[in-house]
């Protein structure tokens, strides 16, 4: 069970932004629903409040950092502040 | 009359002289030029240089483009293609020519070129590049965003204010010319770079590319109509959003891209959304979440709430069935040390008698003598049978005799205490209404009596229907034996003795075949 749900947590990690928000507003919708055993709304919410942690997380990784990319002259490519 | 011929006062030059002055007066009186006309005859050299000559109708000029200045020009020379030409018009006294050194090309005039574009247009439509297919939705919520454009200008600062304004996220600028020569090459190849940059490589890929331009001519904006910038773009395996010129202006790679943006600010708002209301939708979600849980766990609840209700009282049940038990084993405990006891009695007594056989003996002679004794005379007895069957009710049996007896006693009690009553009646009468008694009428006294009687007689009759002629209608039969007595155990008769069975509706007289009772009863 705990490893299932720090498995769970690691996925949510992975998640971008607007599949959290998707799974979040599907799990919102089948808890609105009604339907589910009391087990599975839990483990539903549970899973919703991490979903929303992870949401949130990512709103307020917020940074408004400009780079530049510079041609190098082998080719290759590096990066400088750009103002 | 004979003079010499007169010497002529112009001028003499040489063939190298005449070409140089034509050089000077050429190119001083037309330092500068642009000059329009179609191409033709057009050769590109080994060496590098482009030749071609501008015609109209009714003249042609000769032109070259110098090989350092052909990778500058804005459009690829082909004939038949009306173009304005700038350059410095010079000779070339090899030949006598007079010609036109080119350092710019363009297209003359927007109509030709708008002809040129919607040509290459038809063309890669043709090849299904501005599919609708081939649009790819954009990320909600870039982690880094791509642009390309000028590293100087507006464009970029307003993509930058803007995406800090709705939602702060890195910027990746790959810095492009926008216009002029080899605008076209290097914006395609900034589009590809972005393409190319593996993920979670030291430089952070973009997950949507901006490629934008502020307003300008059509000129101006000619590099994103070029077929390499188009084709780069199509390409991208980055969303990608074209947002170049004003909204009026429409560019090839505004059919390319992903998404076209009117301007470079509305291709900021398309690439990251407002964190507001992202923050408000969330906050939206965490509330209808928490809402969502709240009213499963009380539905539940309550649907426990009525199935605890609906269960039987358990405890009560334990109770009740903890009290039987406690109950069955007092019992358990009383019933062995009764069976016990019952059985050590017996023994006891077994074993007195087994010990006192002789003596036991004697006393049963004794016991039995004394029954001998205490049992009627048989000849009394049937005297006192006569005697009672004598009686009017000489149907009846020594038990309804005895019955009769009893309500005939009962009978008397009640004629006794209907005297007695009548007699106090009559006393008090006598004593309350001593004057109205000599008025008093026997009569009512009679009836009193008469009624009685008639309750005595209800009662005697009731007496009789309860006599056994009832039991014999039902089937049952009455055995006497020769004597008249009424026969109740089989152990009293003996074989052959003779019996009256007496039915309902009268007497058979019968011989017993065999002694009576089973012969485990016999002694």
């Amino acid at each position: 069970m705990a490893e299932a749900e720090r498995k769970s947590v690691v996925a949510i990690g992975d998640l971008s932004f607007e599949e959290a928000l998707a799974e979040l507003e599907a799990i919102v919708k089948g808890l609105e629903g009604g339907q589910q055993k009391l087990e599975e709304a839990i483990g539903a919410y549970e899973r919703g409040t991490a979903l929303r942690r992870h949401c949130e997380a990512r709103l307020a990784a917020a940074e408004a950092r400009v780079q530049a990319i510079v041609e190098k002259e082998d080719g290759g490519l590096g990066l400088r502040p750009a103002e | 009359m004979d003079e010499p011929p007169p010497r002529p006062n112009t001028p003499e030059f040489t063939v190298s002289e005449i070409a140089g002055a034509v050089k000077r007066t050429i190119e001083g009186a037309f330092a500068r030029v642009r000059v329009r006309g179609e191409i033709t005859d057009l050769r590109a050299y080994a060496s590098g240089h482009l030749y071609f000559a501008l015609k109209d109708e009714g003249a042609k000029l000769r032109a070259v483009v110098w090989r350092a200045s052909v990778p500058r020009l804005s459009l690829q020379p082909e004939n038949g293609v009306e173009v304005v030409a700038t350059g410095r018009l010079t000779t070339y006294a090899d030949r006598s020519e007079y010609q036109l050194m080119v350092d710019r090309l363009e297209y003359a005039g927007a109509g030709a070129l708008l002809a040129r574009i919607e040509a290459l247009r038809l063309r890669l439509a043709g090849e299904g590049l501005f599919d609708a297919a081939r649009k790819r939705p954009l990320p909600m919520l870039p982690r880094v965003i791509g642009v390309v454009t000028s590293a100087q200008g507006a464009v970029l600062q307003d993509i930058r204010t803007t995406i800090a304004r709705r939602f702060a996220t890195p910027l990746l600028l790959w810095p492009v010319p926008v216009q002029g020569e080899g605008a076209a090459a290097r914006i395609a190849r900034a589009i590809r770079g972005f393409s190319d940059l593996p993920a979670g490589g030291p430089i952070p890929r973009p997950e949507v590319v901006i490629v934008a331009r502020g307003g300008g001519s059509l000129e101006d904006l000619m590099a994103f109509n070029d077929e390499a910038v188009v084709r780069a773009a199509a390409a991208s395996t980055i969303p990608l959003i074209a947002a170049v010129g004003h909204e009026t202006d429409t560019t090839l790679i505004d059919f390319a891209a992903d998404r076209r943006a009117p301007t470079p600010t509305a291709a900021a708002e398309l690439a990251v959304p407002a964190r507001v209301e992202l923050e408000a939708a969330l906050a939206q979600s965490k509330a209808r979440l928490a809402g969502a849980l709240a009213r499963a766990v009380q539905a539940v609840r309550l649907r426990l709430a009525a199935a605890a209700a609906a269960l039987p009282d358990l405890p009560g049940l334990l109770g009740t069935a903890r009290q039987r038990l406690d109950d069955r084993e007092a019992r358990l405990g009383l019933a062995v040390a009764a069976v016990l006891a019952g059985r050590r009695g017996a023994l006891s007594l077994a074993g007195q008698r087994l010990r006192a056989g002789p003596q036991g003996l004697a006393a049963l002679r004794l016991r039995l003598a004394r029954a001998g004794a205490a049992l009627p005379d048989p000849p009394a007895l049937l005297a006192a049978s006569r005697q009672r069957l004598a009686a009017p009710s000489a149907r009846l049996g020594p038990a309804l005799l005895a019955a009769i007896g009893a309500r005939r006693g009962a009978l008397a009690l009640c004629g006794q205490r209907l005297g007695a009553g009548v007699r106090s009646l009559l006393a008090r009468r006598q004593r309350a209404a001593a004057p109205a008694l000599a008025r008093l009428s026997p009569a009512a006294i009679t009836a009193r009596l008469v009624l009685e009687r008639s309750r005595l007689d209800g009662l005697a009759g009731r007496l009789d229907g309860s006599s056994y002629a009832a039991v014999l209608a039902r089937g049952f039969v009455l055995v006497s034996d020769d004597a008249g007595h009424a026969v109740t155990r089989a152990a009293g008769i003996s074989p052959g003795a003779s019996l009256t069975l007496r039915f309902a509706d009268g007497t058979v007289a019968a011989r017993a075949r065999r002694g009576g009772g089973a012969s485990g009863q016999r002694r």
